[in-house]
């Protein structure tokens, strides 16, 4: 009989050697005459647990975590094909509490099966949002996407469906759809961990957004630092267009989407959507003026539809179960789930897709365990380098646009980022300043000479307070986008809530 | 200064019909939808502080000063880049956006050197004004932090510096090298506070900039800056008026300091360019004021002689003596003179008056003789009139523009300006030139078919277009029924469809593909509306006139003609062309292009200059320098030309000048001609002029005298002067009378008189009673002749062919940075892009002689011999080599033929057929040349 063994293929499960795992496996089953079948899966996204490699056994899928090639005699001696003890043993996938815990619902197949297995997405529940959309009219797609309550995931949070409305009422020889994988905040993977595990899936969202705002062409801006990534999209991108999922004839029904992949050239600036535009155009990614909106004039002039990949790929399901079950989740107008990602100084570091409305604390000890050092937590950062530093006081606050809004903060890309009590704070706000300064794409003025002003006000042991505030408010009302007018964000929280790490202030604040 | 400066709206204005009102600082306002808050505000008063943002430029919004606050809105969006929107509610002026304003100037001058005081810009820049507007009072930020204060200096250009230390990064000058000139010479590299202005990683002098001066003026700072300001500082007063380079006739603002000229900035009012100039109108003005200039008459006995400085009256004396016993001896006929496409109407139409009523004949010619006489034939027998269809903005209404035999981005700089925007809009484009002229393949532009004809086929080539479109029924067949001549017609209709003209036979001829024949033919006649543009490469032949008409026939053909976006476009060369043929410089025809021989047209003249006129035509150009040579031509005068470096066959030339009795150079120099001249008259600059030029679109425009004449005559005056010596007074108190004049006695300049021109700025000529306010466009409801006439274009080729002993075809053809025979801009600092006239040739053909780039090489022709130094090119194709002819000592007229232009001896000027091979030594004319010009020297 041949056990099945699912060894993940991601990124970061190649960069923890999960190829020479796999190899060590092969080999040594060779060696014992042992019938094994590996399948190279996405990852599950328990980051902390990776390599996580799976056995197909008759109770499920049993787990062993942290394996690395030297694991793999003991395993063998252990019997893990027949799921036996091992001190990496896990148990039963399925029951790991770190994942058995979380509603996914866009991650829900991740780390299944080979990410351009067509055949298993569909048996998957794949292509059921799809299929549904091919027999509906485009103003029904966007009804559901409407009552979903879908809003943009990339960190703007914008209702979803004013944008498909826009771009299906324009007018415009040919609309497109574009995709903004341009995953840059600090921190977050979930773009990438969708791309790589479960690529059908954006494929499908394109497709049904295409449908309905009559655009037939689909663009991928993929950053470029995600090279495995552009391989897996590449293939099932070819796949789907074999298997008549992308083409001039989307499984007979007479209708039309294909889609292609540009790799974007290294700038953060880039994940702002209109400068991702002006790269797809062959042109330095600045900023443009809005208006226009790229609904009405986006790509070379055309009406086009911009999402983040993870709001494309909340739209299969909406359209496949109705808007209505999308809507019931998630919190005040926070609809849906949220995919947080939790780095930094913690120790379940990955994945976690919840509803919007579960708070800090809850993701940071139910889900990640507390911080891998042991250290007390200082300070979280959420939402990328642009994002607000919350002190252990505000972890209570509900995850949900709202709440956060009132906060000053946002939830951007949902990147979750932990700093223990050994962080220096100041130095957080200047690193806010020059990474601004950095992928500043120079355009405009408060930006351009703004953060390099402000990381050198911060570079001062007593810096003055009064003209950093001074610049944040030109930075926030002045900058021509978000890079800039978010940079005081991270400054101002690190102000606020620590203000006895910034000299001067604590002086003053002692006088 | 800042009332010598226009006001600037800030963004382009809106071509919307529709009209929305708003309120901006409690002001109602109303513009067309589309318009900027930015643009609406400074209409209603509110002058919004902004750096970024100028007029002739999109909206960039990267200053960040412009923000407003609008009702019901959050945040502060920029005035620059927000549409005014029907009753919006927006404030200018608060506490938060002084705040922001403030803050973002402090930025500003935190990167920014504090040298206000010794400036350039002090007083003209427009980071001080905003500085004092926002009330800036204190630059907080520690003066050591990161800045560009340490940039070096790019002076590499020798009429602006590039300070990057000054910059402000607004990327004004980018922009204007993409929007306005479109060369795209200029970037910004690097990002962020790295981000710096960048000729592409070289310096000014090295790169792809062409010296328009567009960035120059758009910058707002001092960072680029015109080396005059640099030295002079700014001017104190305006003349507004007309560039005398080439016929596009740019309008310019002469910002003058006293006496001297500090800039020439092109006008934003200037209707043919739109604020836009070139490197020879904006820079290449100091030619005026150079050593050479001539100021003072001279006369001597023989040409031999050294020249003697006269009074005036002298000077006019012997002249008027000479030609009155030349007269006496030889007949009426045996003097003559020639007008001057430099000069302006009111100077040329007085020298044609002299010719006629002083001199007793019509042997009157213009320079047009060499350059577009075939245009005005041919438009006049097709169309009814000897002029250009359109204006110059047309072009924005183009979908397919044809280039015949013209260079429009090197001979007339800004109208290639105004067509590369509309190509890059995404009209088609068509090249019809042996050569591969830069417009083939440009920066986001390229020919949609390139056909690269050999020298001399154009006429088969017409004709192929024409066999096309008769052939594969792409005829307008309602417009020529409604509009042209039909038994013309169909015997035109019936010549094109002749198999001779098939493109598949005519390939044979013109060495192009038929299928790319067919192709650009179908091009040309889908439209829906396609434009001719042609230059020399058309009227230069001895075919020309049939060309002209082989066009005009395809325009009307295809219904092409009578509204914006088509029509039959000569691409005029000089500054006053157009204008000099007006006014009758022709031996055959009065002002109005109406006949001698007419006994109504010439009583009208007669009655106005009350003497009696000659009713027979007089002598053409080479008709005067073949009598010459004959003996019976003896006496010339000539206003503003060199017809000793640009007519053809210079050897048949100067025997023809060195067999006069009198000649009369009338010149800013002691130019090739004067050195066979008896009398020296000095001329006037166009810095100097009082009068009018009219462009290549019929557009009257005024020239103004910004500096006084050295000579301490005006032009005309001169003329005056000489003709009342010589027995008839042409009494006129200032210009403005002889334009007067010219109203009185031209039906198609019946409305026009200086004061009507400087209340409008200018007028396309038809302005009548019927058009006062002229016409941008012509034939519009009919033909000026009643309906379009269809002439048979039978290609006959030329007898100039190559064959074994001179195997390969010259051409010719201009440099952007010269003008002409080169006489004012190779005294200027333009001499440093183009030293010399250099030979292009393919390296098929230099392979096969052993002929590398900069090697001197020998060019023989039927005619005569010259060297150049050699150019391996992939512009011309094999069998063909390519010169300019800017440069005297190129000597590149020793080479061209005699042979002319069947109707109008318009010279044969694009086709020589010539061999060429390795020389280790000048020409015997070169080296008589350099002799008779070093002898002159001393």
């Amino acid at each position: 009989m041949t056990t099945r063994i699912y060894i993940p293929a991601d990124m970061l499960a190649i960069a923890l050697c999960a190829d020479e795992v796999a190899r060590a496996i092969a080999e040594t089953a060779k060696t014992n005459g042992t019938e094994i079948e590996i399948i190279r899966t996405g990852s599950r996204g328990a980051c902390w647990a990776e390599p996580l490699i799976e056995v197909e056994t008759d109770t499920g899928r049993i787990a062993y975590g942290k394996i690395s090639a030297d694991d793999v005699p003991g395993l063998f001696a252990a019997d893990f094909l027949g799921g036996g003890a091992h001190e990496k043993h896990l148990g039963l996938v399925d029951d790991i509490s770190f994942l058995q815990t979380q509603q996914r619902h866009i991650f829900k197949s991740c780390g299944l099966y080979a990410p351009c297995d067509l055949a298993s997405y569909a048996a998957n529940g794949g292509f059921a949002g799809l299929r549904a959309a091919l027999s509906m009219c485009a103003e029904n797609i966007i009804d559901e996407v409407e009552v979903s309550g879908l809003r943009g995931r990339g960190g703007a949070a914008f209702p979803a469906f004013i944008k498909w409305r826009t771009v299906q009422g324009a007018n415009g020889p040919q609309k497109y759809i574009v995709c903004n994988a341009d995953e840059g905040d600090s921190g977050t993977f979930a773009d990438r961990l969708i791309m790589e595990s479960d690529p059908f899936l954006l494929i499908e969202g394109m497709v049904i957004a295409g449908l309905s705002t009559q655009a037939d062409k689909g663009v991928i801006y993929l950053r470029s630092e995600y090279p495995l990534a552009r391989r897996v999209l590449e293939k099932a991108i070819t796949v789907a267009q074999e298997q008549n999922w992308l083409g001039a004839d989307i499984q007979g029904s007479g209708k039309a989407f294909d889609i292609s992949l540009f790799v974007g050239g290294g700038s953060y600036v880039c994940g702002e959507e209109t400068a991702l535009l002006e790269s797809l155009e062959g042109k330095a990614g600045i900023v443009r003026s809005k208006p226009p909106l790229p609904a009405l004039e986006g790509l070379h002039g055309q009406p086009t539809l911009i999402h983040n990949v993870l709001t494309l790929c909340a739209v299969p399901e909406i359209i496949a179960k109705g808007g209505d079950a999308h809507a019931k989740l998630g919190a005040s107008r926070s609809a849906g789930t949220m995919c947080f990602q939790l780095a930094g100084d913690i120790k379940h570091g990955g994945l976690v897709e919840e509803p919007f409305g579960i708070s800090l604390r809850a993701l940071l000890d139910d889900f990640g365990g507390g911080t891998r050092t042991g250290l007390p937590i200082k300070a979280v950062q959420i939402g990328g380098p642009l994002g607000a530093y919350l002190p252990p006081s505000l972890f209570d606050t509900p995850l949900t646009y709202e709440a956060f809004a009132a906060l000053g903060a946002g939830l951007g890309h949902g990147g979750i980022v932990v700093f223990n009590e050994n962080t220096d704070m100041r130095a957080q706000a200047r690193y806010a300043f020059e990474f601004c300064a950095h992928e500043s794409c120079g355009k405009c003025t408060p930006c351009r000479i703004g953060a390099v002003r402000g990381a050198e006000l911060l570079a001062s042991d007593t810096p003055d307070l009064g003209l950093v505030d001074d610049l944040c408010e030109i930075m926030v009302a002045g900058s021509a986008c978000a890079m800039g007018s978010m940079t005081p964000i991270p400054v101002q929280s690190a102000m606020k809530h620590f203000p006895d790490e910034f000299g001067a202030r604590a002086t003053q604040a002692a006088e | 200064m800042s009332d010598l400066k226009p006001l600037d709206l800030g963004t382009p204005p809106s071509p919307s019909e529709n009209n929305v009102t708003l309120s901006i600082d409690g002001q109602s306002v109303t513009v067309p939808e589309g318009t900027s808050i930015l643009r609406a505000a400074r209409l209603a008063g509110s002058d919004i502080p902004s750096l970024c943002a100028t007029e002739s430029l999109k909206a960039l919004g990267s200053c960040r000063l412009c923000l407003v606050e609008i009702d019901g809105r959050a945040g502060t969006p920029s005035s620059c880049t927000t549409p005014a929107v029907q009753d919006m509610v927006v404030q200018t002026e608060t506490p938060r956006l002084n705040r922001i304003r403030k803050g973002v100037m402090e930025l500003y001058i935190s990167d920014h050197p504090l040298d206000c005081l010794t400036c350039a810009a002090n007083g003209d820049c427009e980071l001080q004004d905003m500085a004092g507007r926002v009330g800036l009072r204190d630059v907080r930020y520690d003066n050591a932090g990161t800045n560009h204060l340490d940039a070096p200096k790019d002076t590499s250009n020798p009429y602006f510096t590039f300070d990057p230390a000054k910059c402000i990064v607004c990327s004004r000058c980018v922009r204007a090298c993409d929007e306005v000139q479109g060369t795209l010479a200029l970037n910004v590299s690097g990002r962020g506070f790295d981000a710096v202005i960048s000729a592409g990683g070289t310096d000014f002098f090295d790169s792809e900039c062409v010296s328009c001066g567009a960035c120059v003026q758009a910058c707002p700072t001092a960072t680029l800056m015109e080396n005059t300001v640099i030295d002079l500082g700014l001017p104190d007063r305006v003349v507004k008026t007309t560039c005398a380079y080439c016929g596009v006739g740019c309008s310019f603002r002469a910002e003058m300091k006293g006496e001297t000229v500090v800039r020439m900035v092109p006008d934003v009012d200037g209707k043919a360019n739109h604020g836009h100039s070139c490197v020879k109108g904006r820079f290449a003005w100091g030619y005026a004021t150079h050593p050479d200039r001539q100021t003072k008459p001279m006369i001597r006995e023989h040409i031999s002689d050294d020249w003697r400085v006269v009074s005036w009256n002298e000077a006019f004396t012997f002249a008027a003596t000479r030609l009155n016993a030349i007269k006496e001896k030889h007949g009426a006929s045996s003097i003559g003179g020639i007008t001057s496409s430099r000069c302006t109407n009111e100077e040329v139409w007085l020298v044609q008056k002299m010719i006629r009523a002083a001199f007793g004949n019509n042997n009157v010619d213009t320079c047009a003789r060499v350059c577009h006489s075939p245009t005005g034939y041919g438009l006049k027998q097709t169309f009814g009139e000897s002029a250009g269809t359109q204006n110059f903005d047309s072009v924005r209404a183009a979908d397919v523009i044809m280039v015949i035999g013209a260079n429009p981005t090197e001979a007339h700089p800004v109208f290639g300006s105004a067509m590369k925007q509309r190509l890059r809009e995404g009209a088609k484009l068509i090249v019809l030139d042996p050569r591969k002229i830069e417009l083939v393949s440009a920066p986001h532009i390229r020919a949609d078919y390139h056909l690269p004809l050999r020298p001399g086929t154009n006429v088969a080539m017409v004709n192929a277009f024409a066999h096309v479109i008769v052939t594969e029924n792409l005829l307008d067949e309602n417009f020529v029924a409604a509009r042209c001549d039909t038994v013309s017609f169909k015997d035109w209709r019936d010549f094109a469809a002749r198999s001779e003209n098939a493109p598949e036979i005519v390939s044979k001829i013109t060495g192009v593909p038929a299928d790319t024949i067919r192709a650009a033919a179908r091009l040309y006649a889908q439209g829906p509306n396609s434009a001719i543009y042609y230059g020399l490469g058309v009227t230069e032949h001895s075919q020309g006139s049939t060309m002209v008409m082989g066009m005009a026939n395809l325009a009307m053909a295809t219904g092409n003609i009578g509204r914006a976006g088509v029509g039959v476009n000569p691409m005029r060369g000089q500054n006053n062309v157009q204008g000099s043929c007006d006014m009758g410089s022709f031996p055959h025809e009065f002002a109005g292009y109406r006949p001698v021989s007419d006994d109504v047209t010439r009583t009208q003249f007669e009655k106005e200059w009350g003497v009696t006129l000659d009713g027979t035509p007089g002598l053409r150009i080479p008709n005067m320098l073949d009598e010459a040579c004959a003996g019976t031509f003896k006496g010339m005068y000539i206003q503003g030309e060199d017809i000793a470096q640009s007519d053809p066959n210079t050897l048949h030339v100067e025997a023809a000048l060195r067999g006069l009795d009198c000649l009369i150079v009338q010149d800013l120099f002691l130019n090739e001609t004067a050195r066979f001249s008896h009398v020296f008259l000095p001329g006037t600059s166009f810095l100097e002029k009082d009068g009018t030029f009219i462009n290549a679109e019929r557009r009257i425009n005024r020239v103004r005298p910004a500096i006084t004449s050295p000579t301490g005559m005006a032009e005309w005056q001169v003329t005056a002067g000489l003709s009342a010596a010589m027995g008839y007074a042409m009494v006129y108190e200032n210009a403005a009378q002889i334009m007067d004049e010219i109203a009185r006695l031209s039906p198609t300049m019946s409305e026009v008189s200086f004061a009507m021109l400087d209340e409008k700025g200018s007028v396309q000529w038809p302005c009548t009673k019927d058009a006062p306010e002229g016409t941008p466009v012509m034939h519009v409801d009919e033909f000026v002749r009643g309906k379009g006439l269809f002439v048979l274009t039978e290609f006959t080729p030329t007898e100039e062919q190559a064959n074994r002993k001179f195997p390969l075809l010259l051409t010719t053809g201009r440099l952007l940075s010269q003008y002409n025979v080169g006489q004012q801009t190779r005294r200027t600092e333009n001499q440093r892009w183009a030293e010399r006239d250099e030979l292009e040739i393919h390296c098929a053909d230099a392979d096969m002689r052993g002929i590398r780039t900069g090697d001197l090489v020998a060019i023989h022709s039927r005619m005569g011999e010259t060297t150049l130094r050699a150019r391996i090119s992939e512009r011309v194709q094999p069998g063909v080599v390519y010169t300019t002819f800017h440069h005297p000592e190129s000597g590149a007229n020793v080479v061209t033929t005699e042979l002319s232009d069947w109707a109008t001896s318009c010279p044969e000027y694009k086709v020589t057929a010539v061999q060429v091979h390795p020389a280790n030594h000048l020409s015997d004319w070169q080296n008589q040349h350099q002799n008779a010009a070093s002898d002159a020297a001393q």
